[in-house]
């Protein structure tokens, strides 16, 4: 099932939840809407799902106009950030929900119904909690039966609200992996929303990085952290050094003090230079383009996190190998391996 | 059970006996002294036993004072009776009615946003703040004979005042709040997730409030209706305004209780008071059962 959404513009009051949204997603793609919160990534999410809708704009399935049927007809599995299971059911009959609402015409018997469930709480391997409630069940628990009941309904597509949004760490990371492995094994199309982004790298296939209610970029894990498109994404995705320079006449500069970068094809004005922490090589003075004086250092593993006084008047953190020590007072060289400038202050 | 807890541990290790030594160190450092805690407790059951159970031992006694045969020959009588059936039948109209409005409003005030919200919470609690004979008096302004639809009814042979539906009508203004009230925070704080999971899995509105909305607010239905149907039994002023007095016809139980008082018939007076009195026990020991029910529906599903 592939999905398309065109110029989605969705208000409330005077905040703009999604201002003119475009997004194309595959058959079987497994897709993150990446975002701060209040950058409109649930409303979108909602919108496909037929839980809102949009003030203007078109939502399609297959080419077929969605937007002209509620949620229940829509067929969309969607699983809620606090899981929204029903309380006062047991687990089995949790699951077993969307296929006891059906239509008489097309409900299965119950035993289709206790055969269909049980595969389910197979797959999400919690058929052992059958009889249990939810008040009785960990966070990881009911995240997991909140995925088996919108499994149940067969969807179209599955939507995922900021599905780990309330676990603690060490769960997230497992899950995460099973979500990978379970999207794999059932192939649904599949978007879930989260402001993590290491989540978001690590399970979607897509990343779209969204703010303010607009797409920023869309592309895989690797193009957005390697080549962000804005600088809002720069700053968003990854650690990153932020620095407001000046371009004029070929020559970049941090306060008053010209720095050794080419500023070839670069429009003039008030920039932002991007540099990721780990790409700031450390070397003796007067050796890269900045220069500046260790305040304090950390050590973090394999890395010692150094805060640097440029010269020109910034503070910046960096993350350089322990393969040489800094010490609070040197006075060091630093030359970034890679970095981006975007015009605009 | 904190306490017992802490004994039986204090029995097998003497570190733990230090603890719980230095629990109650604490716990005395907190409160007050013994001697205050006593008198304050002393009070207050003073207090509640003059005002409250006495009383209310005095309504059995008085309606027992004849002995149990006289009692019974009270109730048996054919106003009491009447009385009796009045109302249960005003009682079961208005807890009906209130049960359906308070719903709605419940669910309106609750599950959407809309201008005037405010206005309407502010609107349901409105009888809650008039004096009911107030709220009496608006129906015979509107219903009476010199009222606003009193020609209207009268050409029409319709028996508003003076009737049941008189009754009825001010019985159900005065306790319209307590559904309303036991539901708009338990619909709130459950929120409209639930709802919206129940939709999505491809369940019809009615399917959705049967199987999900009216199992989670269960319990607090049943606390507002108990609550409802005590007030709308014992409600004395607004239907002692629209009721009339009319012997045998009109007269709920509380009227009736009040006119054989003034006929000095103190037996049958206290018999019909007693049977209102069991009915606020038994409204107090439901409720206490209803809110042990309400705390626990609370804590699932969040975070």
């Amino acid at each position: 099932m592939t999905i398309e959404v065109k110029n989605l513009v969705k208000r409330f009051g005077n905040f703009a939840a999604l201002d003119g949204v475009d997004l194309k997603v595959n058959d079987g793609e497994l897709l993150a809407l990446l975002g701060p919160s209040g950058s409109g990534k649930t409303t979108l999410l909602r919108i496909i799902a037929g839980l809102d809708w949009p003030d203007s704009g078109e939502v399609a399935f297959n080419g077929e106009d969605a937007l002209a049927q509620g949620a229940r007809e829509r067929h969309v599995g969607f699983v809620f950030q606090h899981y929204a299971l029903f309380r006062h059911m047991s687990v089995f009959e949790n699951v077993a929900f969307g296929l006891r609402v059906q239509p008489r015409a097309v409900r299965k018997d119950e035993a289709t119904i206790r055969a269909r469930v049980k595969e389910l709480l197979d797959l999400v391997q919690l058929d052992w909690l059958a009889d249990r409630y939810p008040s009785q069940l960990s966070g990881g628990q009911r995240q997991r039966i909140a995925l088996a009941r919108a499994l149940a309904i067969e969807p179209r597509i599955l939507l995922l609200d900021e599905p780990f949004g309330a676990l603690d760490a060490k769960v997230r990371k497992e899950l995460r992996k099973w979500l990978r492995s379970l999207h794999h094994e059932i192939n649904v199309t599949s978007i879930f929303v989260t402001h993590d982004q290491e989540e978001a790298l690590e399970v979607a296939n897509r990343v779209v990085v969204m703010d303010k209610g607009r797409i920023e970029q869309i592309g895989s894990p690797d193009d957005v952290y390697e080549t962000p498109a804005t600088a809002f994404v720069h700053g968003f995705i990854g650690e990153s050094i932020e620095l407001p320079v000046q371009v004029e006449g070929g020559v970049i500069r941090l306060g008053d003090r010209p720095l050794r970068l080419a500023a070839d094809g670069l429009a003039p004005g008030a920039s932002k230079l991007f540099v990721r922490r780990h790409d700031m090589l450390v070397g003796p003075p007067g050796s890269g383009a900045f220069e500046g004086a260790v305040q304090h250092v950390r050590n973090f593993g394999p890395v010692q996190r150094a805060e640097v006084a440029l010269s020109g008047g910034e503070t910046i953190e960096i993350d350089a190998p322990r393969d040489r020590e800094l010490r609070a007072g040197d006075t060091i060289g630093l030359e970034p391996r890679r970095y981006r400038i975007f015009a605009g202050a | 059970m904190t306490m017992q807890i802490a004994d039986s541990v204090s029995l097998s290790s003497p570190e733990a006996k230090a603890r719980a030594h230095a629990a109650a160190v604490r716990n005395n450092l907190r409160t007050e002294p013994k001697a205050v805690r006593i008198a304050i407790i002393t009070l207050a059951i003073l207090f509640l036993s003059v005002f409250v159970v006495l009383p209310l031992v005095l309504v059995f006694a008085q309606a027992f004072s004849k002995g149990i045969l006289a009692y019974f020959d009270a109730l048996a009588e054919p106003e009491a009776l009447a009385a009796i059936k009045l109302t249960l039948v005003v009682a079961a109209i208005s807890v009906g009615l209130n049960l359906v409005f308070g719903l709605v409003a419940a669910w309106a005030i609750a599950k959407f946003e809309f201008s005037g919200k405010t206005f309407l919470v502010t609107l349901i609690d409105l009888p809650f703040s008039v004096s009911p004979v107030i709220s009496g008096l608006v129906f015979v302004l509107l219903f009476g004979a010199q009222g606003y639809f009193g020609g209207w009814l009268r050409d029409h042979d319709i028996q508003i005042l003076f009737a049941v539906p008189g009754i009825a009508l001010a019985t159900t203004f005065v306790t319209f709040p307590f559904v309303a009230r036991a539901l708009i925070p338990l619909m709130q704080e459950q929120g409209t997730q639930e709802e919206e999971a129940a939709i999505s899995l491809g369940a019809s509105g009615l399917q959705t409030f049967f199987r999900v909305t009216l199992p989670n607010i269960k319990w607090g239905v049943l606390y507002g209706v108990l609550l409802c149907n005590a007030r709308a039994m014992g409600e004395f002023g607004a239907v002692s305004v629209v009721s009339g007095h009319i012997r045998g016809e009109t007269n709920t139980m509380p009227l009736l209780v009040e006119i054989l008082y003034n006929e000095y018939q103190f037996v049958a007076a206290f018999a019909i008071a007693s049977l209102l009195a069991m009915l606020a026990l038994i409204t107090l020991i439901a409720k206490t059962i209803l809110e042990h029910h309400l705390d626990e529906g609370h804590d699932v599903n969040d975070h």
